[in-house]
């Protein structure tokens, strides 16, 4: 199902696996207890589909600088809606850096 | 007639146990909670010693979830939370659903200073401009409320939920000011309590004061020696203590257990006028305040069986002693049974009163009167105005049918509370 999600976000966008499953590993702990860390795709929005709330965004951000030692600006976080925005996030700031 | 309140469930988190049945078995077999710290002899304290609560990993884990333990770092924090939730769960309720809070049931949860760790950590954070990597937590586990905060959210409390601060006096205050709100009819149920925090940051400043001993950083559990000749200061302490305060009515409906009754209680202040400064206590309003709790409670000075005193170690308590023959007009072998849990865990601050509530009450509910450690010479001047068979070195099997607690504070502020073994 994945590989599907891959094709069709591949074209203005490649999908590095190996940060997609670091950046599910940051997440899961936030999920409530009644979300499970099957349902995360690419498109889950943090908010309103995994019921993440701000204050834990806050924390993912800070997660997601230390996990892959990048710095996101406040801008970065307003575009950050769901899981692929972190993705491309994290893959601007790897390529600058 | 007033509405009767009953203590329906204990807590505890203290430097000698982390539950309640160990603090009783603690108490009554005189368990030392004084330790010496390395840390405060790396920091150059004079005093060396202290009471902190030992909570294995394990035992965190019941009580806080893998993300509520990142960054976590108030200690005040994770001993209130601790005695909280078993006061609770003692009491026999559950956890609101997730819909609907329980209106009728408050949180008063008192502190001094919250999460001082976690905010020295923010310090050197925002100094080294890094305020955006604070992280969400900084706020809830330093303003003063957010054990209040922490508590209502896992119970569900709808009623009062809120934070009182009154320097040594705050959990006994609390507990008033829950009684209070009971007997008013605002309120079914209330869970109060306080906690302090661990640390140099904590006791440092009293260090400074010099109320602290440094004789005994070699004999860490002969330093805290309440109406002892040889008292010379008190031993930092540090936890939680917490009661569920429910009206007699609904205890009963719901078939709960009754630790004992609160009969009433007084707070005040001596305005830091006459000898009352600061620091030092106006006697009169001591008097006063234990008298007034007397009132408050319907019941006559004589019938006091027993006192857990304020007692701190230092030089107050042979005033304090006095305070209470004054106030009581009771003196020599009159005198209650008297008694200081400090000896063991130290001065708690913020958390004494509440941890010696929880201690007060086991003696109503198992029927006995715990004894005094380190003061087999009692200071002269207590033994002027009460007999030295009043105090208790061992605990004593007689059944105390009532029993006065007081705590007093910096700021010259006082409170006094009235315990019954409960009688249907």
């Amino acid at each position: 199902m994945h590989v599907l999600f891959l094709n069709a976000i591949t074209h203005n966008f490649r999908m590095n696996d190996d940060h997609y499953q670091r950046l599910k590993l940051i997440i899961e702990p936030y999920l409530p207890e009644d979300v499970s860390v099957e349902i995360i795709t690419p498109e889950s929005d943090f908010m309103k589909e995994l019921n993440i709330n701000s204050a834990n965004l806050v924390d993912i951000v800070l997660d997601v600088e230390d996990t892959f030692d990048i710095m996101l600006e406040n801008e970065d976080m307003d575009t950050m809606r769901t899981v692929k925005d972190a993705l491309l996030i994290i893959e601007n700031k790897l390529k600058v850096s | 007639m007033k509405t009767r309140v009953v203590i329906t469930g204990l807590g505890v988190c203290a430097p000698n146990a982390i539950d309640v049945a160990s603090f009783s078995k603690a108490l009554d077999s005189q368990q030392s909670g004084i330790r010496f710290m390395h840390q405060l002899q790396e920091l150059k304290f004079g005093c060396q010693i202290a009471g902190q609560p030992l909570v294995p990993q394990n035992h965190l884990d019941a009580y806080f979830t893998v993300l509520q333990q990142r960054g976590l770092n108030a200690s005040g924090l994770v001993y209130g939370v601790i005695a909280g939730i078993d006061a609770w769960k003692d009491a026999g309720l559950t956890m609101a659903s997730d819909s609907v809070p329980y209106w009728d049931s408050g949180v008063i949860f008192g502190t001094g200073i919250l999460g001082a760790d976690k905010f020295r950590e923010a310090i050197y954070m925002i100094d080294q401009g890094n305020t955006r990597r604070l992280g969400s937590t900084s706020v809830i586990q330093t303003m003063a409320s957010g054990i209040s905060a922490y508590l209502g959210g896992i119970i569900g409390s709808g009623n009062q939920v809120t934070t009182n601060s009154s320097a040594c006096t705050t959990g006994t205050e609390g507990l008033i000011m829950g009684y209070d709100r009971i007997v008013s009819g605002k309120a079914e149920k209330m869970l109060v309590g306080s906690c302090s925090d661990s640390g140099p940051y904590i006791w440092g400043g009293f260090d400074a004061m010099r109320i602290l001993p440094r004789k005994y950083n070699d004999e860490a559990k002969k330093g805290s020696r309440p109406m002892s000749a040889s008292a010379s200061g008190f031993v930092p302490g540090s936890g939680a203590g917490a009661l569920v305060l429910e009206s007699l009515e609904s205890a009963v409906k719901r078939n709960a257990p009754i630790y004992a009754e609160v009969l009433g209680g007084a707070i005040n202040s001596g305005g830091q006028r006459s000898e009352g400064t600061m620091t030092a206590p106006n006697n009169v309003a001591v008097q006063r305040c234990i008298k007034d709790a007397i009132q408050n409670s319907n019941i006559q000075a004589h019938e006091i069986d027993a006192i857990n005193g304020h007692l701190t170690a230092t030089a107050k308590d042979p005033v304090e002693i006095e305070n209470w023959c004054a106030a009581l007009e009771r003196y020599g072998v009159d005198f209650p049974y008297i008694n200081s849990f400090k000896g063991l865990i130290g001065h708690c601050l913020a958390a004494a009163g509440s941890i010696e509530c929880v201690g007060t009450v086991l003696q109503l509910a198992e029927g006995r009167i715990f004894g005094n450690i380190n003061c087999d010479t009692i200071h002269p001047e207590i033994e002027k105005n009460i007999s030295a068979t009043r105090i208790p070195t061992k605990t004593l099997d007689i059944a105390p049918n009532i029993v006065a607690k007081a705590s007093f504070g910096f700021g010259d502020v006082n409170a006094c509370v009235i315990f019954e073994r409960y009688n249907p």
